[in-house]
Order: C-alpha cells, then structure tokens, then sequence
C-alpha cells in the first residue's frame, strides 16, 4: 500500500507527528531510535519497512535538525562511520530481505557498530590482489587470512569482509563477500598505534573462523562488485557530507584567524581567504552532489569529493599550524589508546594536521582516486595491466 | 536552499543554443572573426535576439521572456564554450541587470543592447568612482576599457548621481586592441553628450555588477568544461612512444584534477546563480566565491588545453587560443580573483593583518 513518497513538508509533519507521540525526554535513547527507525524518520530515503519513506535523499538533513531541535537522541555517526556510510549501502543494495532485516536496525540505532575488513599487508590499493581464504564447508565458510589498518574493529560488532573463494581465476573474478561477526571464535584484533600515537585502526587474524552461507552477501564470486559499491559509498560517504557554511576544519582556522589578531600576518590572510573558497566550493559541491544522489547508487563522481577533501584537509590543518606559531610545535598527548571515534575538532592543531595525512590514504589514495575519475569519468586509457588474465594464485606476490 | 541542478527547461534551452552556435559560430568562423575589424557577429547576436535569449529575466509585459538569471546563466555556459563573439554578458546580462533595476521600461522594451560603460576591471564589492560628469542633461568624461562599447545602441554611464543612458553613436569610441578578440573593449569619451537619467543613486549600478559577476561564472564554467573535453578528446588519439599520451598519469592526475575542479565551478556557478535569481542575500558571497573559484579553473583549463596538445595548441591555426585569451581575460574582469577575496574578508568577517 506504498504511496507516492513525501515531499519536504509531508516529512515535517511526519517528524511533528512522531515528536508528538514520543517524548524524547520521557523515552530510554534506545527506545526512541528504535521507534524513529521503525517510523522511517532515520534515512528517509531507504525504503519503508527499513527505517525510510522512500523520500529524496537530500531532506535527510533537515529531518536531522528537526530532531536535533527536538532534543531528541543522537544514533552517534561519529562512532559507527563505517557501518552507516559503507556496510548499510552495501547491504540494501546486495542483501536478501533477512539479512536487511536482521542488520539494518541495530546498525542504524548504533546498538551495533561496523568495520570494514578490506585491506591486507599485501593488498591495500590493489584489493582485488588480497588473498585471505573463504572456503566452503557445507553451510558454512571457513575462513584463514590477515587484514589490516581495520580502524574501529576494537568497537567493532559485525565486519564487512571480502575474501578470495577462488585462487585459480584472475583475481577480481575470485572474490566473495561476507558480513563477519567480530565476536567469533578465531577473530583476533591487535592494535596498530599510527602516527598520532594513538590507535584507531587494528590488525585482524581470521583463523579458522566459521562464517555461516547466510552472512554471504552477493553471489560467490560476485565480491569485486559488491566491493566497489561498498568503496563508491565510502567515498560519497567522507567527501559528500551534508555541512554549513564554515563546518568542517576551515570553521577551526577561521575561528582562530577571528579570535587571535596577534597571530594575523599578510601573507596567511590571503591564504586563509583561499582556502575558505576552497571550502565553500568543496562544500557546495557536496550539496550538489546529494541533490544528482536522489535515488540510487553514487557513481565514480563520487571519487571528486574524496579527493578535494583530503587536499583540502591537509592544506587547512598545515596551515593552522603555522597560523600558531610558537603553540604549534606543542602537541597535545602522545599517549597509546583505542578511541571509540574520530573526531578532528577536539583535539589539538598538531593532532589535526597529523590524522589529515591519513584522508589521502584511507578509502582510496588520492592516486587511486586520480586513476578512477581519469579512467571511469572521463574514459581515458587504463594503465598498462600485466594482471590482467592471470589466475590470482600465479601473481607476483 | 537553492537548487544546483539544471531543469529539464534549462536542459532543453541549452540545446536549442548550443545547436544554434555550433551552427552559426564555430571555433574557426569565431578565429576568423578576430581578424576583421568589425568588432561582433551581428548576424549571430541577431539569431540568439529571435531565440529570445537575450532579455531572459525581463519580464513578459517588459517584452522580455519572463525567465531568470538561472536560464540566463545556462545560456553563458554555451556562449563561454563558444568563446561566441557577441555582447552577451555585458549586454544581456550587466545591460538588463542595470535596467531592471532602474525599471526603465522604455529602454527595456526597445530591445536594444544597453552596455554598462564601467572599465571591464571593475570590481563589484568596491565603492566606484565615475570618472563621467553629469550636469544639464549632458555627460563629459571618459572611460577606459569598456567592454562591447563598440556592440552597444546605448551605453549605460555611471555618475555621480546615478546612471545615465547614453546614444552610443553621440560617445566617441575608440576601439583597443584587446587581449581577447572575442569579447573587445573600447575607450569611450563623452564630450557634452545628451544625456537621459535612467536611476538615482548607485543601486542599479551595483546590482548590475554582482549580477555580472555571478552569470560570468557560468560562462567561465562553459569555458572550463569544453577545454577539459577537448583536451581528453585529444590526448586519446595523440599517440608518442607507442600509447595514447592520455595513458600517462602526469595527464591522467593534472585531466582528474581539472574535472574535480570544474566540478566543483559547476557547483558554486549555478548557486551563484541562483542566488541573483531569488534575490537572496548570500548573493555577494555566493559571488565572491564564484569568482575566486571559476576564474582560477577557466584559465587552468585553458592552459592545461594548450600544453597538453603541446606545439599544435601554440599555433593560431588551434582554438585553444581563443580560450586561453578569454580565459585569462575574464579572470580580470569584474574583479580579479583577489578582489574578490578581499571582499570576502569584510563579507564573512576574516579581516587583514593589523
Ligand atoms: C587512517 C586509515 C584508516 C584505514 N581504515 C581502513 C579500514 O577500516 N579498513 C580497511 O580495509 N582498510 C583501511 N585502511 C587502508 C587503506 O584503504 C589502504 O591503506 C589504502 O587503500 C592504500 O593501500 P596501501 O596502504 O597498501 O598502500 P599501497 O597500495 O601500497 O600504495 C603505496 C603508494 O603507491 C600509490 N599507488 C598504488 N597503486 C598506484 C597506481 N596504480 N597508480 C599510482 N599510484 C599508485 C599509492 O597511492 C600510495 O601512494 C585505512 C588506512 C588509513 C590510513
């Protein structure tokens, strides 16, 4: 009894209704979130029945703010990036009806958080060359390998898992898809300190770890492609955020150039005036990009985004440094921990410029991006492939 | 919050006049056209007058079309892709800016190209000093660098008690060799010419320009987008050691680069637009930013198109030149890159060094 999907002011109302029958301030968070998924009102634009309407996807950020404005629970994004950005897409787009079931709710509630067991020490840019085995065992797969830089796996309740079923074809024909529990028997999970000092990111031993046929997502042999969907949504996901004006790490520098005086100079004037149009272009563009997003699954011009934020965050946080002088030499704590989020406005200028080195790594170098656009946007020759037709188990490794 | 997508309307429009250029003014009749002295193709300006084009945002009983800037800036995509040798921007645009504001039915209705005789430098966000005397109905003075003057019926002269409306024909024009050929200015003196009052004050004046500003960004954007695209035609079918010179990634990264950023022009473009459309008073911002961005990536655009067609994008037999020159001309114009910035640090309060 589907009906046409709701424009901006039915969605108002909606969010008005529901408001009216849950108290934010009377209800457990949980609670709440559970019954604003179950009414639709948490990613308007997936389907009913999944917590959507079917609405466009470019109201979700005002239905944020109604509830925001309401005082009503966050589902804390900023813990679960990798599951509502990447695992949630990737799961509507290729899961059967039980698994959306099963998975979608908690991931949404952020009662379950998500990490991404994608790269391995020999297969970071090149994912299709990984090699961490999956092999079937009745219902079951049994799967033995290695990844690493998993970031929040310590956190981490399900995986989003890409493993190699077949050895004996060329590599991105191999490929299988699964959602791993992080609880199972065989899954380790070994801290990596980065450059910060701290530890976002982990390393992760599968041994012999038994992952059920249900919790495969996608065909046997289908995982290149339910890969790339997942790494599209990524990069939609860290470029193409909903901001205002000044959101983000310019609002940091320009806060800063407003408050201090004493550390203004010419020549970072005009610096901090580009890099404010950078931003807003950046940012607009983003805004651009969620409106062409309405339906379906973002394209290679997602890459665009991605890229112009990395730059744009290395550049911001460089500068911010040398707009504080002396307290820029100073960082704030060098000490060893597992945080639960990755957050660039609380911590130190030092911490921010050092963490942004990492936007053009993660999720696609800004080489790797570069190579996308070249090749998937403007269909420029590939590079020279000596991969190619070579059954993975042959490749150099 | 304003819609950055281009309406099936705009769409159709696009291709009404992108099939009218490509016809009546392709790269080589447009090369050809810089060599003569005549300084437009009139029969051109003619074609997109019938089309209705060329008074979009005037409305129906003003014998316009009723439109916005938001069609008018899709219009400036195509004829900054052209690199088209007419008075749109400066009459169509800056002209019908300037008498909407004043509500001028008369010239309005007349249809007649009005130019704004202000230099081609003149930046938006500053205070402007008329270098034009008003005094008994007449106007005495000069300007320099006046864009189009010698394509205008009229000319539209700031003074220091409002804007005048002038008989191109009563100035003197001088015409300037300009940097680019498409779009060439003049230097007009008036010598007690009869002069009409149009509007008071300097209003009219300054919603002109930011308008300006903001539809020049669509036309960068045009600009930006068919140098990308030639240049990727290109370095697909030039082959030297044995490749496409397309396969290297020096070209592929710089070629990914430049998408990304006429991306994001597309982006800060159409909201600029959209602002002059709905009158929204972000429009000087969504200017400044326009600005500072489009005129950066229309000129790395066009450089990128001549260096990576290497020694044939440096002959005048190539239209990359075309492109280079407007290019680099427009980023001039209207405020150059940095007086835009700098009117953005008094717009969003991130003031100079002491
Ligand atoms: C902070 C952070 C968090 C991360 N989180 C996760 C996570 O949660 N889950 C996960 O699975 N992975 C994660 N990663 C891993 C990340 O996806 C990889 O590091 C990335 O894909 C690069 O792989 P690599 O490290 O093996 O580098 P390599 O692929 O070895 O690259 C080395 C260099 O070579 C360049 N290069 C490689 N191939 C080409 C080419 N064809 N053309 C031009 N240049 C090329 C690269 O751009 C890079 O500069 C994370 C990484 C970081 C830094």
């Amino acid at each position: 009894m589907s009906t046409a999907p709701p424009d901006a002011a039915a969605l108002r109302r909606r969010v008005e209704e529901f408001l009216a029958e849950h108290d934010p301030a009377a209800m457990e968070p949980l609670e709440f979130l559970r019954a604003r998924f179950d009414a639709g009102l948490a990613w308007v634009h997936y389907p009913e029945g999944l917590g959507g309407l079917g609405a466009p996807r470019h109201l979700q950020p005002e239905v944020d703010r109604a509830f925001a404005g309401a005082g009503a629970p966050s589902n804390q994004p900023e813990r679960n990036g990798i599951g509502l950005g990447m695992a949630a897409p990737t799961i509507l787009a290729f899961g059967t009806e039980e698994q959306k079931r099963r998975f979608l709710r908690p991931l949404w509630t952020g009662e379950e958080v998500w990490c991404q067991l994608f790269s391995e020490p020999g297969a970071g840019s090149d994912l299709a060359a990984l090699g961490t085995r999956a092999v079937r065992d009745g219902d079951h797969w049994i799967v033995n390998g290695q990844k690493v830089w998993t970031s929040m796996a310590h956190e981490a309740r399900w995986a989003i898992l890409v493993t190699r079923t077949d050895p004996d074809v060329p590599k991105h024909r191999g490929m299988t898809y699964f959602v791993c529990d992080m609880t199972a028997p065989g899954v380790e999970v070994r801290p990596l300190r980065q450059i910060t000092g701290e530890a976002e990111f982990n390393e992760v031993f599968l041994t012999d770890v038994r992952v059920p046929d249900e919790h495969r997502l996608g065909e046997v042999g289908q995982g290149w492609r339910v890969s790339t969907a997942t790494l599209m949504n990524e990069r939609v996901a860290i470029g193409g955020q909903a901001v205002p004006r000044e959101g983000g790490m310019i609002g940091v520098v320009a806060e800063l150039w407003r408050e201090r005086p004493e550390l203004r100079t010419p020549g970072l004037h005009d610096e901090v005036l580009r890099l404010w149009v950078e931003a807003e272009a950046a940012r607009l563009t983003g805004r651009r990009l969620r409106q062409q997003l309405t339906a379906g699954q973002p394209g290679p011009e997602g890459s665009a985004a991605k890229l112009a934020f990395a730059d744009l965050n290395q550049r911001i946080s460089g500068l911010e440094l040398e707009l504080l002088g002396e307290e820029g030499l100073r960082y704030d704590d060098w000490t060893m921990r597992r945080p639960a989020e990755v957050d660039f406005t609380r911590r130190s200028p030092g911490y921010r410029y050092l963490r942004a080195k990492g936007n053009s790594i993660e999720g696609g170098t800004s080489e790797i991006l570069r190579n996308i656009i070249a090749e998937r946007v403007l269909g420029l020759p590939g590079e020279i492939r000596v991969d190619k037709d070579v059954p993975w188990k042959d490749l150099p490794k | 919050m304003s819609d950055l997508l281009y309406s099936e309307i705009e769409t159709d429009l696009r291709a009404g006049v992108r099939e009218l250029l490509d016809d009546k003014a392709p790269w080589n009749d447009v090369l050809a056209g810089t060599e003569r002295d005549e300084p437009l193709d009139a029969a051109l300006w003619q074609s997109l007058t019938d089309m209705g084009v060329t008074a979009l945002p005037v409305p129906e009983d003003r014998g316009g079309a009723g439109a916005t800037w938001r069609e008018t800036a899709v219009v400036a995509e195509e004829i900054g892709r052209a690199v088209a040798p007419v008075p749109f921007l400066t009459g169509a645009v800056l002209g019908v800016a300037a008498l909407l504001a004043a509500d001028d039915r008369e010239l309005l209705e007349s249809g007649r190209a009005a130019v704004l005789a202000v230099p081609f430098t003149t930046d938006p966000h500053a205070a402007f000093t008329p270098t034009v005397r008003a005094g008994d109905g007449t106007l005495t003075g000069a300007v320099t660098s006046v864009a189009d003057g010698s394509a205008a019926d009229v000319l539209l002269v700031p003074a220091a008690d409002g804007l005048y409306a002038v008989e191109a024909a009563d100035a003197a024009r001088a015409p300037v060799v300009s940097l680019d050929m498409t779009r060439r200015l003049c230097d007009v003196t008036f010598d007690g010419v009869p002069a009409r009052r149009v509007a008071e004050g300097d209003a009219a004046l300054r919603t002109a320009l930011l308008t300006g500003a903001a539809i020049l960004a669509s036309e960068q954007l045009g600009l930006a987008e068919r140098c990308l695209e030639s240049t990727v035609a290109y370095v697909k079918t030039r082959y030297q050691f044995g490749r496409p010179v397309g396969s290297y990634q020096a070209l592929k990264h710089r070629l990914a680069d430049l998408w990304t950023s006429v991306t994001q022009a597309r982006a800060v473009a159409r909201h600029a637009a959209s602002c002059a459309a709905t009158g929204d008073p972000d429009l000087p911002v969504a200017v400044a930013v326009a600005q500072a961005h489009c005129s950066a990536v229309a000129v790395r655009a066009a450089e990128e198109c001549v260096q990576m067609h290497g020694g044939i994008g440096f002959t005048w037999e190539h239209p990359a030149h075309l492109y280079l020159k407007r290019a680099k001309s427009a980023a001039l114009a209207l405020g150059a890159p940095d007086r835009h910035r700098a009117a953005l640090a008094t717009l969003v309060d991130l003031p100079p060094a002491p």
